[in-house]
């Protein structure tokens, strides 16, 4: 599987009120061809900013990308001309949002804004892109689409405008699919069906996919990598399997944690992560989980961990602590 | 058994909502938003309503508070059927309870201080009328949902979506309430704050004696939270029992497909489990199936489900169940 995908030191600013804010800072990973990989994290880590940040949608002036680079198929995306970009955004790689009520225009047709971006990226003819649309609605498994393509978004449930994004981001053929909170705005029995719909159609046309989340279940059902960020930086990565099995950074262990789970017998007590996720703006020398973490020791205030391998199939941790980890979780395991 | 009265009783709930026919067309109809629910709260017991968007379990808490008045039905709270009383008498059992709202941001004022607004309350219904007392209890309240003092002059936006969601809490907390209604009061926040917010909600639950009723969608927490489950579809309750009962051997299909449908966190597992996934999509309330509301979505759906509205009916001891298969 080679890779599709690869951003390096990626750096995103914005000017807020309160100072500079490094929403993503020197953020590195990568997707391989057809492989799900997921950013999991709480609002503000910065994951969704990594994906607007490759799809250059960052909004100046107040955002910016200030460093590195982000190599599809071998090409930096950041070094293209906007023209080159149009040609990547949409065709080569399509966006998912959690709220497709306001990602679709509301006074064009479904079957328009299907037809537009066919007519546009691929240079076919109307007819052509209203056939293609009508067979794209059906895989998506939106039934009596003639019908439907002559409706408008408010005429579609919030399952049916999750199936028609899906159905627009499938529209070119795109080899890589950033999907940003795809169901968090579903009700549980439909995102059961989007998300089943998802797995099903990036297996069946080998699109590979970049799963943005904060739902740590969607994850473990979906992704065959996962990367955990907090504060703008990558904390922790590795095979859903392993990082589920094995957590070497707090910040995971404490998600993980934190959410009860209808699995396991019921606790007497959640486990949270205590205190508030940081202030971007006054982020210190030392690593910014510290303050809320349960296995800090003195080095950790003082200065920032880096990513480093743990074992071995690629699981990397950015803790002191990372090595001590399992130890120190089978003592607090205990004493509980 | 316990023979003490429950704190809140709903009989035979149902709220209809009109809609259409206005000036712009659209073909007049009645919304069923609440069809014929009934359950009870005991005092200091949690009663969990889960169920989708549009299942009327919100709608349930509004009838409660008197917010909507209820269509039909009885809504008995402390032995007064609340139904029957007017504005002036329901201002003081307005006090007794209180609500806690999803989205801790919009529902507090951003141009008032924290201190403000859980001082509110306090002046509104005269329970501390001087100011300083006033203060001081203010600085007690904030005690209680782990807040400083100082939190006291900040503003909403000043203040995180966990700590927002502590200042609403106190705000709810200072008139003494004997029920709160909690309406999906942690699905906004992030995941690593939610555990602490439930924490702080059963901790308060021991100290002052609270009862709850849990507005939620997500099963996992309602599962933690909950001594007893009420699972909503289309405006009927379909499933009422003790939480283990109904999580360990649930009767009615829906809810077995909505346990099914929770992912686990955990990707050996996942991918070893069988998932119901439920076709189609909730009906419109405007014009419900015929039968049982949900056998156009049934897994196991027979010819009698079309015809026939299965009544909630003890299964078990203690557990009920609207499905003629349960």
């Amino acid at each position: 599987m080679g890779v599709l995908l690869e951003v390096e030191n990626l750096t995103t600013e914005f000017v807020t009120r309160g100072g500079v804010v490094r929403a993503a800072d020197g953020v590195s990973w990568d997707v391989g061809e057809g492989e799900t990989v997921a950013l999991v994290g709480e609002s503000g880590c910065g994951k969704s900013v990594s994906a607007l940040s490759i799809m250059r949608l960052v909004a100046p002036p107040a955002g910016r990308i200030v460093g590195g680079r982000v190599l599809f198929k071998g090409r930096d995306l950041l070094a293209l001309s906007d023209e080159a970009m149009r040609q990547i955004r949409g065709r080569e790689i399509a966006m998912i949002f959690q709220e497709p009520m306001t990602s679709l225009n509301p006074v064009l047709s479904i079957g328009r804004q299907l037809t537009e971006g066919l007519e546009i990226h691929l240079g076919i003819t109307p007819r052509e892109a209203r056939q293609r649309a009508g067979e794209l609605l059906a895989m998506v498994g939106i039934p009596d689409s003639e019908r439907r393509l002559g409706q408008y978004p408010h005429q579609f449930s919030g399952g049916m405008r999750q199936r028609m994004m899906i159905a627009m981001a499938l529209a070119c053929n795109p080899s890589l699919i950033l999907a940003d909170e795809p169901t968090t705005a579903l009700d549980v029995t439909i995102q059961a069906q989007i998300l089943e719909l998802m797995k099903d159609l990036s297996r069946r046309l080998a699109v590979a996919m970049l799963i943005i989340t904060h739902n740590l279940g969607v994850v473990a059902r979906y992704a065959d990598r996962v990367n955990v960020m907090y504060a703008g930086r990558i904390v922790e990565r590795g095979t859903a399997r392993e990082l589920y099995a094995n957590p070497r950074h707090p910040y995971t262990l404490g998600l993980l944690r934190s959410v009860p789970r209808l699995d396991e017998p019921r606790r007497a007590r959640l486990d949270p992560i205590e205190g508030q996720p940081p202030d971007l703006t006054r982020l210190g020398a030392g690593c910014a989980f510290a303050p809320r973490c349960a296995f800090q020791v003195a080095r950790c205030a003082v200065e920032r961990p880096r990513l480093v391998p743990i074992g071995g199939g690629g699981h990397v941790s950015a803790c002191w602590e990372a090595a001590n980890l399992d130890r120190a979780v089978a003592r607090s395991g205990a004493a509980t | 058994m316990n023979h003490d009265a429950p704190l809140l009783d709903v009989r035979n709930l149902v709220k209809h909502f009109h809609v259409g026919g206005g000036l712009f067309g659209g073909r007049a109809g009645v919304v069923r938003a609440v069809d014929d629910v009934s359950f009870s709260i005991r005092r200091g017991e949690t009663l969990g309503l889960v169920g989708e968007s549009g299942c009327g379990k919100t709608t349930t808490g509004r009838c409660i508070l008197q917010l909507e008045r209820p269509t039909r039905g009885q809504i008995v709270f402390e032995g007064r059927d609340l139904t029957t009383l007017g504005e002036d008498e329901l201002r003081p059992v307005r006090r007794k309870m209180q609500v806690i709202f999803q989205d801790p941001y919009s529902s507090l004022n951003p141009r008032m201080t924290v201190g403000q607004i859980i001082a509110e309350p306090l002046a509104v219904h005269g329970i501390v009328p001087d100011p300083a007392q006033r203060a001081a209890r203010v600085r007690e309240l904030l005690g209680h949902v782990g807040l400083l003092p100082q939190h006291a002059r900040r503003y909403p936006h000043q203040l995180s979506g966990g700590q927002r969601q502590r200042v609403g809490i106190a705000r709810a907390l200072a008139v003494e309430p004997a029920l709160i209604i909690c309406d999906e009061p942690v699905s906004a926040l992030d995941v690593s704050i939610q555990a602490q917010i439930i924490n702080l909600l059963e901790d308060l639950q021991a100290q002052f004696g609270l009862t709850y009723l849990f507005v939620a969608h997500d099963l996992s927490v309602v599962r933690h939270i909950s001594d007893r489950v009420a699972v909503m579809y289309l405006g009927k309750i379909v499933e009422i029992t003790d939480r283990k009962s109904l999580y360990d051997a649930p009767l009615h299909p829906y809810t077995k497909a909505l346990l099914s449908a929770v992912p686990i966190p955990d990707p050996a597992l996942e991918a070893q489990r069988e998932r119901v996934v439920l076709g189609g999509e909730v009906p419109s309330a405007l014009n419900p199936p015929s039968g049982c509301v949900f056998h156009p979505r049934c897994p196991i759906a027979v010819d009698r489900c079309r015809g026939e509205v299965p009544e909630l009916r003890e299964i078990r001891p203690g557990h009920r169940a609207a499905c003629i298969l349960a």
